[in-house]
């Protein structure tokens, strides 16, 4: 009846060998705990190899409210809830006056391309990331500076996942998630109702991975800096997806016209100009999916048409397996990023100190909101570091500056997300699962504040 | 070959059952068996049309219809414990084995294959689904890929 029963016996078996074979190989890995974050902070981080997943790892913070606890910050210096109840704030803006612009936002609905971006869903789900959209900038004034608003309106509805705000002249420039629009703004507005005008696109939908569009004026206001982040972990949607982005572009104000500025890096998430030398520097977040250890986050200088890696090399000229075809030609261009953060941080807010209201050892340097890891054991981020600077370059390790993000257990209180500084010279900080603005002051800001306003 | 099958199943009189009882029943298993081998045969196909062209749309492909595959692989487990507690079936341990092996060869490979990039495919996750694609083979060889035999039936 059956010719080939024989054989039956044999072939299982066999496959047995093969299945076991390839479950050993892809679980050897599996001991996935990260190193030392501090070993790759600093100007030459060190670099594992790469190791590629069967499962890849997953550990989040589960959110847990504050009560009437607040974020911890080191001697000398004090922290408060500047105001509450934010719609998952992400970023912050201080206009001239004083005002302060809150731009609550989150990211258009992700598209589901394979089984893993439902999973995907579910985790962001549970780490408090898919707040709803408030689509709003919420402004805020403490006219007296004694870190209290008085007032708070509703400066800026029915925007579309905005994230970057640039004032030039009598012009406020939002960057939405697919458009810079621009608005007339007069000193002391405290709500805008005109519809606006868009200067240019931005690379938005249909997929849209990474959303954030920061926004830096150019000094002498002709200019605007776009971060637009790649819109995949590794290009797995195709290079034509990624037509114009994982680049720095810089707009004309007058025409909207606009070049990319930098290329390769995969999501520049903060922007500002370094006081001494004058020079752009940015913060990047980079690549998931190759180890609790790689690639590090970094805070950069930007040079004009350079290049970063990304998606062809990670830290310089590091190959990434995992673009194909390979561009040998652009890697060997690569630029090694100035400073690494390590892994996984998620560097989102970046703000150079150029204020005098803080204790005299955070005067030059860099302030940085680590909004955390997700894919990493133990986690990694969850605080705000100052990197201090020297003629213009990082002279020293990065200090832990606002933590208590996480609690004993693991839990995110809140996750820092947008830095500025007020017009007193204090820290604001936004905090996007804690829903809340906190601001860092001196420990004798009373007397700081009095002095400025 | 098919209608060898059915006789095994349907019609052969066994020692302490009434063929009423045998006619009446039909195993659910064997109507979903050839859906897990269908997918993970055209995943292999995509992955083929992903190594030589590196288009991200033949990756896609290739997780979905593993992932597609590894649902039907639950729903035939399903049907054949059916089979077994109500079916007047036993298992066929031999071509079940087999069967599991070839599953979970697919469920290492529904993670590879959801990787970001090339390597989600090349080359380990392309092995991977040559290798399960070949145990369904030499299964079609050997007969028919059902789990079961009716009690009383001979291997």
């Amino acid at each position: 009846m059956n010719p080939s029963k024989i054989h039956r016996t044999k072939l299982p078996r066999l496959a047995t060998v093969l299945a076991v074979g390839v479950a050993s190989l892809g679980l050897a890995g599996c001991d996935d705990t990260g190193g030392d974050p501090r070993v790759q902070i600093g100007s030459n981080p060190a670099l594992p190899a790469i190791h590629q997943y069967l499962l890849p790892p997953i550990r989040i913070a589960r959110p847990v409210p504050w009560v009437n606890d607040t974020p911890k910050v080191p001697a000398g210096l004090q922290i408060h809830a500047l105001a509450t109840g934010f719609e998952h704030p992400r970023s912050l803006y201080v206009l001239p006056n004083g005002d302060v612009l809150v731009i609550e936002s989150n990211g258009p609905k992700a598209p589901v391309f394979r089984p893993k971006d439902l999973i995907t869903g579910v985790v962001q789900r549970l780490a408090g990331a898919k707040a709803s959209n408030a689509n709003r900038i919420t402004l805020l004034r403490d006219s007296n500076g004694n870190g209290v608003p008085e007032l708070r309106s509703v400066f800026l509805d029915h925007l579309n996942s905005p994230f970057g705000v640039a004032l030039v002249g009598h012009y406020l420039y939002v960057a939405n998630t697919d458009a810079i629009v621009r608005y007339p703004y007069e000193d002391g507005q405290t709500f805008i109702t005109d519809k606006g005008t868009k200067l240019t696109d931005l690379p938005g939908g249909p997929i849209d991975h990474h959303w954030t569009k920061t926004l830096l004026a150019s000094p002498d206001g002709s200019k605007l800096y776009v971060g637009v982040g790649s819109n995949s972990n590794i290009a797995e949607n195709g290079m034509e997806a990624e037509r114009e982005r994982a680049a720095i572009w810089e707009v004309d104000v007058a025409t909207g016209a606009h070049r990319v500025y930098a290329s390769g890096v995969r999501n520049p998430t903060g922007m500002q100009w370094e006081p001494e030398t004058g020079k752009l520097w940015a913060i990047a977040n980079e690549r998931d999916e190759i180890g609790p250890d790689l690639v590090p986050d970094y805070l950069t200088s930007v040079k004009d048409g350079g290049f970063y890696g990304w998606p062809y090399s990670y830290y310089g000229q590091h190959l990434d397996p995992r673009v194909m075809p390979q561009r040998p030609d652009l890697v060997s261009k690569a630029i090694k990023p100035d400073y690494a953060l390590s892994s996984h941080v998620a560097p989102l807010g970046f703000a150079m100190y150029t204020g005098s209201a803080l204790p005299a050892h955070y005067r030059r340097g860099a302030f940085v909101s680590e909004h955390g890891s997700w894919d990493r054991t133990p986690l990694n981020g969850y605080k705000v570091v100052f990197v201090p600077f020297n003629g213009g370059t990082p002279s020293g390790s990065a200090e832990d500056i606002v933590t208590g993000f996480l609690d004993q257990n693991g839990h995110a209180r809140g996750r820092p997300v947008g830095l500025a500084v007020d017009r007193t010279g204090a820290l604001l900080i936004a905090d996007d699962v804690g829903d809340t603005g906190w601001r860092g002051s001196s420990a004798t800001a009373s007397s700081a504040s009095r002095q400025s306003s | 070959m098919k209608h060898i099958a059915l006789a095994e199943t349907s019609f052969r009189p066994v020692a302490g059952q009434g063929p009423m009882a045998m006619a009446s029943y039909r195993t659910i298993h064997r109507i979903l068996v050839p859906f897990p081998v269908a997918y993970f045969a055209a995943a292999l196909a995509t992955d083929l049309a992903y190594w030589q062209t590196a288009e991200v749309m033949w990756e896609r492909f290739s997780v979905w219809l593993i992932a597609g595959g590894l649902v039907m692989s639950a729903l035939v487990a399903l049907a054949a414990a059916c089979d077994l507690a109500f079916g007047k079936q036993r298992p066929a341990w031999i071509r079940a084995l087999g069967y599991a092996v070839a599953v979970l060869l697919s469920l290492l490979n529904v993670f590879v294959h959801s990787r970001d990039g090339y390597t989600a495919v090349v080359p380990t996750g392309l092995m991977l689904s040559a290798i399960v694609v070949a145990i369904m083979l030499l299964y079609s060889v050997a007969g028919d890929w059902t789990l079961t035999y009716p009690r009383g039936a001979r291997p």
